[in-house]
Formats: structure tokens, sequence, C-alpha cells
């Protein structure tokens, strides 16, 4: 894939942060608006794949991406698991995916028990699928047309 | 009522694709446009006339008032993550039969018979 | 007790992402923590089925019923469930087990790995599940592992039937998506035993609503209109995924929740009894004469596997049938615990007869019957083990599989279904002579073809040792029609689905 013009490039440049910034606010009121892990991971992968259509695809950079957002991946749904056997463990009542923190009031940021815990892990592991499956296909349509 | 008439008119469409269409892509498209219909519908069911949204904790204009369903929220959302998973591996494999026979006309995609 | 239940699911999918971890440090991690994690299974399963009669119901996030709805995801075990999750960890750690050797010659041995066990994962989930849309969702988990697996090799013919089963694999959740949305909107309700209780008695709405889960799971069961994509999927993939799919994937996704929602949600209807039981005399019949034609090793066992399911559905649907017109509930148990137990045989010996098969494609780099001869005296124990299935899914009489078709045959002449009998047994015969044809042509006709002897060898040691458990488990499994063992290892299963209104009593309480 190419690259686009430099107008383009610039204002990818300025707005990139700007999209992850905004997927991070999604994520973490999860619990208190609507969206959440899925909208949020959504969003930041957005801005990934904003860069990579204004930039165009470097194949063996893309490559290495790849590898450490696989990592991400999976040790984001591990960690999703580990917090619901958590529950398990800590509440002492043998329930899969049991609350074991405190729940607060309903309304604050720092509230709802692990379900924030849960919604940073979730964004992590969308934004990190997104990406790989972009890039994954950036990377089958570049070795074709080759 | 209409509604739910033009969702199934949507979910026909993409029927449509998948079996009468002979390319691949556009087999793929077919597949997504039903998955949307198929979330439409369960959007739908969940819709209540002039429903609020479902959120704690309520702000005091909207107690007592009616609120949509958030249960079809919830399993829409699931069902377009499984979407886009079904919709990236059809493509990637797409591309890969691109790659091996040079063509998405499936007419010429047949080295399995019988 | 009940903190076994979810373990089911977590270990897998857990695993699966330990391996995807690790797995770049450590090698062959994948394979051995598969195995291990397969073998625990099958452990508790065995616990469960033995010293655990009572049906277990475990609530996710343990969320109690408010009034008399069930707010928590339900996890389900019960008689029927344990019968399906004893196939999958048993014949998923023999496969495993086979798969040490035979994955070697993939590049990307770790994938292979992390994409079987979210298969088993999914599968799991999928019979553990008493939520419709978790079913769904797990369905789905199962499938789409499914699909990268039997595109693993890259090569033409796998991409091609890949994509075929990818796209009725879509159309198939679409119908069954759109049908779970149906029946929440008539009662609001997600969880299979308070659907049970809520949803009216006939009518054209559940006509319609079944329809859509008969088409819908029938596609994924491929029951005979919907099996074209079978053949393909399953004659392309990988050996032990051809294993994996047909020996356990079909039941556990299409026929387990076929049989789950038609006895334990729906009321049991004539009608509706009638066309599972008719589409499943049409696959047993035309996947018969069709197997007939291939010279495929692997195609011929594929609609091998589709006349088989026809077994199954027949068993179980002549019990539906008698149930349905009020009939005698002793005939409907014997009819249904005739197809449950040829569902159990038929996962060990369709998974033997692939596995023989893809040692057979191990050593000589072919499946092709006409190129193939005279195997049996270079490679005598995927010979032998291949013999055992064969004579075992004919049904001759030590091996497991003559007692189940002989339990459905008996089954229809007691319920008065004569002609269904005869069909039984005529499909049988066929079933004989092509896989006598298959023996004969890949393993005898000696002065055919002459091999390498230095080529071609036995397999190594892995694939043989789980051939011979899964030949010896076809012997051993005829067991199964004493009383003793029926008690223990059918009897549950038959009462899960033959007490239709009890499955709700027990799972919700009311």
């Amino acid at each position: 894939m190419k690259g686009m013009s430099i107008i383009v490039k610039k204002i990818c440049q300025i707005l990139a942060p700007v999209i992850f910034l905004f997927g991070l606010y999604v994520v973490a009121h999860g619990h208190l608006t609507p969206g959440g892990g899925f909208a949020g991971g959504v969003i930041m992968a957005s801005s990934f794949i904003f860069q990579i259509i204004a930039y165009g695809s470097i194949l063996p950079k893309l490559r290495h991406e790849e590898h450490g957002l696989e990592f991400l991946e999976s040790g984001a749904i591990l960690g999703f698991l580990v917090i619901a056997a958590l529950g398990l463990i800590l509440s002492g009542t043998s329930i899969f995916f049991a609350e074991f923190l405190n729940k607060g009031t309903a309304g604050n940021l720092i509230s709802a028990g692990f379900i924030p815990i849960e919604n940073i892990v979730v964004g992590a592991e969308v934004c990190a699928g997104i990406s790989i499956i972009f890039m994954a296909l950036a990377v089958f349509k570049d070795e074709v047309t080759k | 009522m209409i509604l739910f008439i033009l969702c199934f008119v949507l979910f026909m469409v993409g029927l449509y694709g998948v079996i009468i269409k002979r390319n691949l892509i556009k087999i793929i498209i077919g597949v997504a446009i039903m998955e949307y219909s198929v979330n439409l519908f369960l959007i739908l069911i969940g819709y209540v006339n002039e429903g609020n949204v479902p959120i704690l904790p309520l702000p005091e204009a909207l107690v007592n008032k009616p609120f949509v369903d958030p249960l079809p929220q919830a399993l829409v959302l699931t069902a377009i993550v499984i979407g886009l998973a079904t919709t990236a591996m059809l493509l990637s494999i797409a591309i890969r039969l691109y790659r091996k026979y040079g063509t998405f006309n499936i007419r010429k995609i047949n080295s399995l018979k019988g | 007790m009940n903190s076994l239940v979810p373990l089911f699911i977590l270990i897998p999918l857990g695993s699966a992402m330990i391996m995807s971890i690790l797995g770049r440090f450590i090698k062959n991690f994948g394979k051995y923590l598969i195995t291990l994690a397969l073998l625990f299974l099958t452990g508790i399963t065995f616990h469960l089925i033995i010293n655990v009669p009572e049906v277990l119901v475990y609530k996710v996030g343990g969320f109690a019923d408010v009034g008399n709805i069930p707010v928590a995801i339900y996890l389900v075990i019960d008689g029927f469930t344990k019968i399906l999750l004893l196939i999958i960890s048993l014949v998923g750690f023999l496969v495993a087990l086979y798969s040490f050797s035979y994955t070697t010659q993939y590049t990307a041995e770790r994938k292979f790995y992390i994409l079987f066990s979210l298969m088993l994962a999914g599968m799991y989930g999928m019979v553990v599940s008493g939520d419709i849309f978790n079913m769904y969702v797990f369905l789905e988990i199962s499938s789409m592992a499914a699909y990268a697996l039997v595109a693993f090799g890259l090569e033409k013919h796998q991409l091609e039937a890949s994509f075929k089963y990818q796209v009725l694999g879509g159309v198939a959740s679409m119908l069954i998506l759109m049908g779970i949305g149906f029946i929440y909107w008539q009662t609001g309700t997600l969880n299979v035993a308070d659907i049970a209780t809520q949803l009216p008695v006939g009518g054209v709405f559940i006509k319609f609503v079944a329809v859509l889960f008969i088409v819908g799971f029938g596609l994924k069961a491929a029951i005979f209109p919907f099996h074209s994509w079978l053949p393909d999927a399953h004659s392309s993939a990988p050996s032990p995924i051809s294993a994996m799919l047909s020996g356990v994937l079909i039941k556990a996704i299409g026929i387990y929740v076929l049989f789950r929602l038609f006895f334990n949600m729906f009321a049991l209807s004539y009608e509706l009894s009638l066309a599972i039981t008719v589409l499943g005399v049409l696959s047993m019949i035309i996947g018969g004469l069709l197997a007939i034609g291939q010279w495929d090793i692997k195609r011929l066992l594929a609609y091998s596997s589709i006349s088989q399911m026809g077994y199954v559905i027949l068993g179980v649907g002549i019990g539906m049938l008698v149930l349905s017109k009020g009939g005698s509930q002793v005939i409907a148990g014997f009819a249904i615990m005739g197809g449950l137990f040829h569902l159990l045989n038929h996962s060990v010996f369709k998974g033997l007869l692939f596995l023989s098969a893809g040692a057979v494609e191990y050593r000589t780099g072919t499946r092709d019957m006409k190129k193939l001869g005279g195997l049996a005296e270079l490679m005598p124990v995927t010979s032998g083990t291949s013999m055992i299935a064969s004579l075992a899914i004919s049904g001759i009489p030590p091996f497991n599989g003559f007692f189940s078709k002989l339990i459905i045959i008996i089954a229809a002449i007691q319920a008065k279904y004569y002609t269904l009998a005869f069909l039984a047994v005529l499909v049988s015969i066929v079933t004989i002579g092509y896989f006598m044809k298959l023996q004969k042509f890949t393993f005898y006709n000696k002065d055919k073809k002459i091999w390498d002897k230095a080529k071609i060898k036995e397999v190594p040691f892995s694939m043989a040792l789980s051939m011979i458990l899964l030949a010896v488990l076809c012997l051993g499994m005829s067991l199964l029609a004493i009383p003793q063992f029926r008690d223990i290892f059918l009897q549950p299963a038959v009462k899960a689905l033959i007490e239709t209104v009890q499955y709700s009593v027990t799972v919700i309480g009311n």
C-alpha cells in the first residue's frame, strides 16, 4: 500500500493522538456511559489504522508490530480470564466472575467493582485484535500484488 | 411492522447475494448484509416508542419514563464482534484464494468436485 | 462440586492464550499443554459421570434469581451433556496425542494448537451452556476455529473448502441468530429452561422458529439437504482435524443443540418430529449411496459421516415420534438410547478411520484409492486398526457399532415403523459394501502397486498409540450394551431427554 499526500499525513499526525485519547476516555468510562471496552478499543485501533492508511504499509515494520500486538491480545484475554478466576478464588463462593472488589457508589469513576478493570482489558484486546486483522489484510494484499 | 418487513427484505437481499453472485467479494458482502439485517432485527425487538437510554443513575427528568430494552443491545454488540471476525476470516481466505487462482470468479475456483 | 463446571471452558480457553504467549519461547509447549489439559478434563468427566448423578446447575457471576426470572448465565450439566463432554474429552485427547508427530510437517505448529484448543473451548462451552445466546457465541467460536483449521495447509482445495464451509456456516449462524431473536421477542428471556416454561404450545410462530432452527443447526450438522459443504471441508482438513470435525464437532454444535432444543425447549409436536426423522432417514440413505462412488479415502469417510449421523437422528427421531403420539415411554427410551449409543460409537470409529486415513496419507502422500494398495504388510498397525474400525462401523458383531445399530433397528420394529427398520438394515449392508471397497483398495489388492519398502513404514509411535487406543475403545464400548454399564453411561442421558418438562423444573426450580 502506498502512502498518501503530505496534507493527509500531517492531519493524520495531529488527529491520531486525539483519537487514541478519546478511545482511552471511552474505555475508562465504560461502566458509566454508553461504550466501554469494545467501542473504545475500536476507536483506539482506528487511530492506528488511520496512520497505516496515511503513511502506507512498510511490510517488515508491520510484521514486527503484528508480533507485539499478538502478544498483547493473548495477554489481555488471559488477563480477563485471570480476573474471572480470581472471583472464583478470592470471593470464597466458588463462583466464576464473582465480585471480589468493593462496589462503591454508582456514578463515581472508581466504582462497580472489577468491571472497569475488565473494560480496560477488553479495550486492549479489541484494539490489538482489530489492528492485527487490518495489518494482516494489508500484508496479504501487498504480498499478492508483488 | 413496516420496519420488520424491510428488515426481512434486507435479509433476502443478502441471501440473494450469497446464492446468485459469482464473485467472492460480492458473496462476502452478501453475508455481511445478512448480518446487518439480523442485527437490525435484534435492535428493533428491544425498541420502545419514545424510550430513553437504559443507564443508571437516572437523571431526574427520566425517572418513571419508559426505556428501551438493553439486553438486545448487548446481544447486538456481541453479534457485531462475531460478524467482524467472520468477515475478516472470509476476506483473508478470499485473498489467499486470489493468490492461488488469480481470479475471484467462483466458477473458475473448482478443484473440488463430486 | 459445582466449581468443576466452569473449568470445562476456563481450561481450554486459558491454555490457548498461555500457548500463544509461552509457546513462542518454549518449543513444543502447546502440544504438551493441551494433551495434559484434555487428560485432566477426561478425568473430571469420568468423575462426573460415575460419582455425580444429579444435575449440576451453575450460575456465572453468582447473580440470584429475581422473582422467578433467572438473571445469571446458567451452565447446566445433565446426563445428555455428560455424554457429549465424554466424547469431546476422550476423542480430543487421543487426537491431540496423534497430532504429536503429525503436525511436525507444518511450519506454524504453535498456531495449530492454539486453534485446536479454541475449537475445544467452543465445543465445551456449547454443550455446557444453558443459555441460548451463549450457545450461539460458543458455536461461533468453535466454527471460526474450525474454518481456520480446515484451511490450515493453505493448499488450493483446502482454501476452497474453507470458503464454502464459511459461507454456508455464516448463513446458518444468521438463521440461528434470527431464531434466537424471535424467541426473545416472544418470551423475553434467553435461558433455555425459562423459555420452555414461557413458550406457547403449538401455533404458526413456534413452527416458524422451529424451522429456522432445523435449517440452521441442520446446516451445522450437515443433515441431508444441507450437507454439501461437509465432504469438501472434512476431506480437505488436516487428518486430526477431520477426525475432530467428523467425530465431535458436528455432534456438539449440530446434533446436540437440535435434540436439546426440540426435547427440552419446544413442546414435542408430531409434525416437527416427523420432519426431523424424515431428514435423518434421507441423509442416512443418500450419504450411504454417495459414499459408494468415492475414490478419495477421506471423501468416502465424510459421506459415510452423513449416513451415520442419519442413524443417530433416526434413532432419536423414532423416540420423538413415539413420545409425541403419547406412546410407550419404554420404547421411546429404547430408541433414544440406540441413537445416543450410536452417537458415542460413531465419534470413536469415525475418529479412528480418519486418523488411519491420515496415517496412510502421512506415509504415501496420497489419498486416492486408485493409486494405493498392498499396504497391509507395510503398515500393520494402521491396517489392523482401520480394519477394526471398518468392521465396527459396518455393524459386525463383537464391535460396538453392531449393538447400537441393533438397538435402533429393534426399537424401530417395536415402534411399528417397519419401513424404517428395513431401510436401516439396507443402509447397513451398503455400509459394509463401501468399507470393504476401502479396505480392499487401500490395504490389500497386493499386485496393484509395488511400494518402496524402505520408504513406506509404520507411522511414528504417538500416532500408532492413539490409533490402538481408539481400536481398543471400539471393542470396549460394546460393553455399554450390558445393563450395568448402560445404567451409568447412557440411561441418565435418555432420562434427561425423555422427561422433557423435568429439565426446566430441575434447572430453574419452579
